[in-house]
Order: C-alpha cells, then structure tokens, then sequence
C-alpha cells in the first residue's frame, strides 16, 4: 500500500486522543457517557467493546466531534477539540478516517467516487490521487466494481467500500464502529490485516466492534465500556 | 487510464429531480417578465425623451395686434422678428386656415368661422442650442410686439418626469423580480439541505467545510439560474424582436418604439440570475450549517 499517515513522524510528540472526565448524554438517555477517560497513544491499536447501548456508538461520535462533550475534555492532536468551532472541525476531520456501521457511502456516486470524496472534498487534483483509489479498490476487493453504485453492491461489499474511503488519504486516526460486522471471516482477517498495516504505519486505530475474538486475534488493546464507563484495558 | 485521469466526475450533490425543474420554470418566467419590465422602461425612456426633445425644439407665440393693425400682420412682424433671434431656425406666422385645421378635429365645421383665433408663431429651435423663452421674449418687447412666449416647458417637464418615474419603476420591478428569484433559490436550497441531511452530515464528517458545503448549493443553484435565466432571457428576446419586427417600420408599439440595442441589452440576464442564486444559495446554506451546531 501507498497510502501512508500524513503526521507519522510528529506522532509521537503528544496523544492522537484523549478524553478526561467526558460525560455526555440525550434528553430521553442521559448519561450514555460518565466520566470517561481515555488515551489513545500515537500509533497505539485498541479495541472498544461491550453490550449493546454501552455507549460506543456515542463515543465514537465524540472523537469524530459528530457530538461535542457535556463535561470535561477531549483532545485530538494535542489540540483541544472537544468544544471547537464549527469552522475548525474541518481540519481534525481530514486527519482522520471514520468507518461507519450503517456505511454513510453516497448512493448517487459510483464505488470510485466514493473512495475519492475526501481527496475530492480537499480540493485534490484528480490526477493526484486516481492511483491511490485504485489502489485501495482493488485491495478491499472492489478492482471489478469500480463503477458500481452502492445500491447495487452487498452489504460486505459497502462495508468495504466504507473502509477504503476511510484510509485511503493515510489519516493519523482510524475509528471504526463494527467494520467487520457484515463480511465474511475471510475478509474480516483481510480487514484486520489492513487495519494492522495502517496501524504499523503510524495511524492510530480504534475499532469499536462486538468480534471478541477478532478482537483477541488482533493483539490490539481491548478496552471494555459498561454503563457508560470504561471498566477494561488500558483506560 | 485517461478516463480515470479526467474522468466525468458526477455531481458530489445528487440531483433533487422532484423540485429543481420547478425552481428552474420559476427562475425562467421571473427573468422573462423582469426582460419585459426592462424592455418595456427602455422604450418609454426612449418615448418621453423622444417627446422632451421634440417640445424643446418648438416654442409657440401667442401675438396681441396694436390698435389699427391686423392680426396677420402682427404675426407677420412677431415671426420677422423672431427669425432673427440666435438659437431659432425657422419662425412662421399661422395663418387662419392652418389654425382652422388644427381645430376643426375638435370644433367642427359649423362653428370655426365664427370662432376668434388666437394669432399664433410656430418657431422651431435649434436642436443643439434652442433660444430661451426669455430671449424670445425679450427680442419681441424690444420689437414693440405684444405677444406671450410658450416654450412648451410645463410639457416638457412632465414628459421627462414620467421618464424619471419609469425608470424607478422599472427598477423596483427588477428588485422585486431579483427578490423572488432569491427567495425562491433560498427555499429551494433549504428543501435540498433537509432532503439530504444525511449526504451533508457524511461529506462533513469526511472533511468539508461548511463554504465547502455552500459551494455545492451555490454551483448547483447558480447553473440552474444562469440557464433558466437565459431561457427566460431568450424568451423575451423573441417577444422584443417580434414587437420589433411586426407592424411596419415603427414595430407594434410606436408610442413604446423597441429598437434592437434593447434586445441586445437583455443579454446579461443569466448572469444577473446566476449571481442572485448563488448569493442566496450561499447565505441560506451557511445559515442553515451554522444552525447544525
């Protein structure tokens, strides 16, 4: 793979993320987060897991500053973002690469177009990154789709698609919310595979998934969240 | 290769196929009737300086005979006298049977012989520099000719207020018509941004700003103007040229004479519309960004 992090090589001058005593919470769910702490090292590889409605999803949104924390504070970069401007969320956003469970791909583009909106979004020259999105197509398995709408694609084959906008512009974090959830073991392996090769190339990786054995296999960190607190790993 | 180098890249906003056609008519008949309200103040602009400069060019006289001597031969030295003045080109006395005829319309026949006519000098000016009513005048008491100068300035003054009225119309007109294209782009632009909610939410979260956001509506609200403004701008070419063309030399409406500058002057009006959608896409999509906070 070409695709590389953009800030490697300052990764490891301060934290990619790091929560301190965020709560957050919905009118009708209040406190779906309660005092969480959390740091995620440059370049480290965790595992978010637990029951249903343990609040992962939320806390993914936070560090995507999809939600802004109630209380405390989150860092992204070593830069405080958790009440950031709206102006300033661009910026952290281009450095990260989100992988969502309902896959958020743009119906009316084809596969390659959808890999390509962030370049495209940035502004890039499509010259600049064509083999870049090529790339990453035929490596999730899509080399043969690269016109196809997502309609017309399986599930695991959205799933993919998600995965190869996520990295594909080498961001210095990953999150993940169930990536593997709809793909076969062969192709979760493939996944992790990837995800461990980004993460070996200085991204930060957080996956929030169910898979407790892929979590085991991977030889990331697990980190358990309960009742909207981090009860396991390394928090 | 090449096409994936310069590939023919879909919109990144899908296309709201259910209310854009209809934003496109609306933007089309506003620019149509906006191009007329134009045309339109254009050839009345035209008309009443037409009227203005014509009335300035004339004056009338109205001549009062001494005692014992006739009025014709009042005329006659009032128009003499006249000729002579700087700024005239040409005066002649109005003989009876002129002023009988300029009457008779009105009067008819039975009573015109009857009827004391005033004795009257008809004194065309020059165009570039028309004798005043003072100098007039002036150049008649000096003459011992007792005689009232009407330089046509009370008409003269109201044909060229009319003009100035017109023309605020015909602006107003234009604001109000630029006004509801704009409100009709900002609704529009709203009913997009709620429809696609989801597509905005997945393009921020993969990096767009909000001006990045707006751009997208401002490009795709402002091509549509600019094409149903220059529906709507042709559309009103072909009704000027036809007002221009049918009915004899002067057109269908010689009070209101279309020429074809006026035609060619309503070429900008795509432009104008493009750039009143893309004022209003972009200041109603950034508010409603804002608003997502």
């Amino acid at each position: 793979m070409s695709v590389q992090p953009r800030r490697a090589a300052d990764a490891a001058s301060s934290p990619t993320a790091r929560l301190r005593g965020v709560g957050f919470g919905y009118v009708e769910t209040p406190d779906v987060l309660r005092d969480v702490n959390l740091t995620l090292p440059a370049g480290s590889f965790h595992f978010l897991t637990g029951p249903s409605g343990a609040g992962k999803s939320t806390l993914l949104k936070l560090l995507t500053l999809a939600e802004q924390p109630q209380s405390g504070s989150l860092e992204l970069f070593g830069e405080e973002a958790g009440a950031a401007r709206r102006s300033a969320l661009p910026a952290f956003r281009r450095r990260m690469g989100v992988i969502f469970q309902d896959f958020r791909l743009l119906d009316h583009l084809s596969a390659w177009e959808n890999v390509a909106l962030p370049m495209r979004l940035s502004g890039m020259k499509t010259a600049d990154y064509a083999d870049d999105v090529d790339e990453m197509l035929e490596w999730v398995g899509l080399g043969q789709k690269l016109d196809a709408r997502p309609p017309a694609l399986s599930g695991g084959e959205k799933q993919r698609l998600a995965i190869a906008r996520a990295v594909v512009t080498g961001p210095d974090l990953i999150v993940a919310d169930e990536p593997t959830g709809n793909v076969d073991a062969a192709m979760a392996e493939r996944l992790l595979k990837l995800f461990q090769s980004m993460n070996r190339l200085g991204t930060t990786v957080l996956i929030a998934s169910h898979d407790a054995d892929l979590a085991a296999r991977s030889g990331a960190t697990v980190l358990t969240l309960n009742n909207g607190r981090i009860t396991g790993g390394a928090a | 290769m090449i096409e994936r180098l310069f590939p023919q890249r879909a919109p990144i906003l899908p296309r709201d196929t259910g209310g854009e056609p209809w934003l496109a008519a609306v933007i089309a008949v506003l620019c149509f009737l906006a191009c007329l309200s134009a045309v339109g103040a254009l050839s009345a602009d035209r008309a009443a300086h037409g009227w203005a400069r014509a009335l300035r060019a004339e004056a009338t006289v109205q001549v009062r005979p001494r005692v014992g001597e006739t009025g014709d031969a009042a005329a006659a030295r009032a128009a003499e006298t006249l000729a002579g003045v700087t700024g005239v080109e040409e005066a002649e006395a109005m003989d009876r049977k002129t002023a009988e005829a300029l009457l008779r319309p009105w009067v008819g026949d039975a009573v015109l012989p009857d009827l004391p006519l005033p004795y009257l000098v008809t004194v065309r000016l020059d165009r570039d520099a028309p004798a005043s009513a003072v100098s007039l005048s002036r150049a008649l008491a000096q003459a011992g000719v007792d005689a009232t100068v009407d330089d046509h300035s009370l008409w003269r003054d109201e044909a060229e207020r009319s003009a100035g009225l017109i023309t605020v119309l015909a602006a107003l007109a234009f604001l109000l018509t630029a006004g509801a294209a704009g409100a009709a782009v900002a609704y529009a632009t709203r009913a997009g941004m709620a429809a696609q909610a989801a597509v905005i939410e997945t393009l921020s979260l993969n990096g767009a700003s909000d001006s990045r956001i707006a751009g997208l509506y401002q490009r795709r609200y402002g091509l549509l103007a600019a094409g149903a403004g220059a529906a709507g701008a042709l559309a009103a070419m072909g009704a000027a040229s036809a007002m221009r063309l049918l009915g004899g030399s002067e057109g269908l409406s010689p009070a209101l004479p279309v020429v074809w500058s006026d035609v060619l002057i309503l070429s900008p009006c795509p432009l104008l519309a493009a750039t009143v959608a893309l004022v209003a896409a972009r200041f109603t999509a950034l508010a409603r960004l804002k608003g997502r906070d």
